[in-house]
């Protein structure tokens, strides 16, 4: 797999290389928004929706309080159900304590289950040079491992891609016919190819969405199905989290699987919440904990709160940024506006970049179904930058980019359609005392000014 | 991580203790905030049986209100007329199910055409079925069979996850898990496609 967090690259250089398709820019833009209305449809539909998103925050702030004795006692729990736990305080530890317990069980293949923290460590990179292969067995996921790229949103990985891309990609790796774009035909393709890869791996490694710090158990949901064939057919289950993935007890679940997958894809739930609280007979599960900076972020004031994400990507649909710069422009494994927020605690120096890569228009926090104040984090991470010398140029380079990515493609030029667009892209901006670009200005009035004209006149940021 | 620590772990990584990451939590984390409570949430519909039947439809199942054990029978094999392999840990489909016993190996099910099962718990909100190994004990069987059909009792569908959990918040268990419909991904283009890596199919129904 290529690797993503090349320091010579920035958000704003990316995203003109991901702009220079227009057409598939608008695509790109018009679809991640189709999945943000089926969020908006499905949270509309609960009466409760608010109600139960303050619930989800206010477990979180709980959980930030008493994170160390959560997790002393889902260790506890965990170990007398029989499951392993290993801590790693880094990527590196995380990704030797894997490479340790396959070498112990003699395995050199493994199928591996959605899990952003094992793309954050570069796990499979490390293991590939260690001569264990991988096979993601989620369906983007293993579409852009194919094409060695990685993924570029943390729920669609794939969404960058298009039809014919994916059967193009199958024709050179699984010879399925050539041109056939057929989605099922494809889908159906990778069945046949990934479930022989179930059937013969004997060990599979799978993310965590909740552990249960009451009863040592873990939850992992998936509309595919493939956390639970890899994790069932295989002696050796490894499942590797951040240690923010803890919450106190089971019945919080109904509070967090309610908001996931409404949030993230506009569905009631995913179609498989599994829970996993013992190996089964002649299993060995193993649990690995991971800090990799998430202590450090839990000790910075301002920036803690980005440890209640849920990893549901309400954030990433919504972002005007994100829809129209594509995920791998944000140079990180987690991309969007909570990736932009996540990677400067990781190293405030390569991702001085990302926290400029956002309009502050405030719609990310006001979907996040664990209410984290996105987008002042990310207004405070430029401060934070600005004071230690890295703000200069990263923030030209992204208003730059910014500029270009917004401002770009020519329907934004077009008399009246401006006002529709900026509507839709931009729906929190009007009060938003916090964006550097707006700062006690007015939404253009005039729908005969495009945005790029109307941006040209306004970009010059005067409050920081 | 910044905290000086001479004794343990940082470099001697597999399996070392958790005691340098949790004093480091513990260290940083703020200052303690009471957990609150879950709101008792009345459910924003009044039929479960209705919405239960809804959101599977919606999502792609196939459900049926029926009336007895026979019935049911008639309609499997109405629905799976070629299938090779049906299989069920329920007596009561004997007739048309191998009847299986815990213990055989989870790699022999992989040619299972349809598995029958009886989830104790459904949820109408989102029409997930809950199972847990004490009622299937081969784990992977829900998910390796071409097609799974659920039968559960119309007075065990409960109307939301809370209600659910309240339910089921103390049972004991090695593996449990909601399922929703058939497996699905819309990894391609955004179109839906059933039958991911699970059941391409799942039919409940619902005995009166
Ligand atoms: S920050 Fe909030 S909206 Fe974004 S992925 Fe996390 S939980 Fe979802």
């Amino acid at each position: 797999m290529s690797d993503n967090a090349n320091n010579t690259t920035t958000h704003a250089a990316l995203s003109k290389k991901f702009n220079a398709d227009e057409p598939r820019v608008d695509w790109h833009d018009e679809t991640l928004w189709f999945v943000r209305s089926k969020r908006d449809k499905a949270a509309n539909a609960l009466p409760e929706w608010e109600e139960l998103r303050e619930t989800a925050s206010q477990i979180k702030n709980n959980v930030l309080s008493n994170m160390s004795g959560y997790l002393q006692q889902f260790e506890e729990k965990a170990r007398q159900n029989g499951m392993v736990i290993h801590w790693a305080p880094d990527a590196k530890a995380h990704n030797e304590i894997v490479l340790s317990i396959l070498k112990r069980h003699g395995v050199d293949r493994m199928v591996k289950s959605k899990s952003m923290l094992t793309e954050e460590c570069h796990l499979n990179q490390y293991l590939q040079q260690n001569g264990v292969e991988v096979i993601d067995t989620d369906l983007g996921e293993r579409i852009v491992q194919m094409r060695q790229e990685p993924p570029s949103h943390i729920v669609l990985p794939a969404i960058h891609l298009k039809k014919q891309d994916v059967s193009d990609t199958f024709h050179e790796h699984l010879h399925t016919e050539k041109g056939n774009n057929d989605p099922q035909f494809l889908t159906n393709a990778a069945r046949l190819h990934l479930r022989e890869k179930f059937l013969t791996r004997k060990a599979a490694l799978t993310g965590v969405n909740f552990a249960i710090a009451e009863t040592g158990e873990f939850v992992v949901c998936t509309n595919e199905g493939n956390a639970d064939m890899g994790a069932h057919l295989a002696d050796v289950h490894i499942a590797c989290m951040g240690f923010e993935k803890i919450i106190p007890q089971r019945k919080h679940l109904g509070v967090f699987l309610r908001l996931l997958a409404r949030s993230a894809t506009g569905q009631p739930v995913t179609t498989y919440s599994s829970h996993f609280k013992k190996p089964r007979q002649g299993q060995e599960v193993h649990i690995v904990i991971v800090d990799n900076g998430r202590s450090t972020q839990l000790g910075r004031k301002d920036f803690r709160n980005s440890l209640k994400c849920i990893r549901c990507a309400a954030c990433f649909n919504t972002c005007p940024v994100y829809r129209r710069s594509g995920g791998h422009s944000y140079h990180t494994a987690i991309a969007g506006p909570i990736g932009s927020i996540l990677a400067p605690n990781l190293d405030i120096k390569q991702y001085a970049d990302l926290p400029f890569a956002s309009t502050l228009c405030g719609s990310c926090s006001n979907v996040c179904p664990v209410k984290i104040d996105i987008h002042d984090q990310l207004y405070k991470w430029r401060q934070v930058i600005g004071k230690q010398g890295y703000a200069g140029k990263a923030k030209a380079i992204s208003m730059q980019g910014m500029a270009f990515t917004l401002a770009h493609p020519s329907m934004y030029k077009v008399a009246g359609k401006a006002g529709r667009w900026f509507l839709r892209n931009t729906p929190f901006l009007l009060n938003n005392k916090l964006n550097p670009w707006y700062h006690q200005r007015e939404m253009p009035a005039s729908p005969k000014e495009s945005f790029a004209d109307w941006y040209k006149k306004n970009r010059q940021p005067n409050n920081e | 991580m910044s905290i000086a620590n001479n004794t343990t772990g940082l470099q001697s990584p597999p399996s070392g203790d958790g005691s340098a990451i949790l004093q480091a939590i513990k260290a940083n984390q703020p200052a303690p905030v009471a957990l609150v409570e879950i709101p008792a949430f009345t459910p924003f519909f009044d039929d479960v049986v209705a919405k239960y039947m809804e959101v599977l439809t919606a999502i792609g199942g196939d459900v049926y209100l029926v009336n007895s054990n026979e019935e049911i029978i008639e309609k499997i094999k109405l629905q799976f007329p070629g299938a090779g392999r049906i299989v069920s840990f329920c007596a009561e489909f004997a007739g048309i199910a191998e009847e299986k016993t815990p213990g055989s190996s989870a790699h022999s099910y992989e040619n299972v055409d349809v598995f029958i099962m009886k989830p104790a718990l459904a949820v109408a909100e989102n029409s997930a079925v809950w199972i847990t190994d004490n009622d299937v004990p081969v784990r992977v069987l829900p998910f390796i069979a071409q097609s799974v059909v659920a039968i559960i009792r119309r007075q065990d569908i409960v109307a939301t996850m809370h209600h659910a959990y309240d339910k089921i918040a103390d049972v004991d268990y090695g593996f449990a898990t909601f399922i929703a419909g058939p497996s699905k991904t819309a990894d391609i283009e955004q179109s839906l496609v059933l039958g991911a890596h699970g059941p391409k199919t799942m039919t409940v129904f619902i005995q009166q």
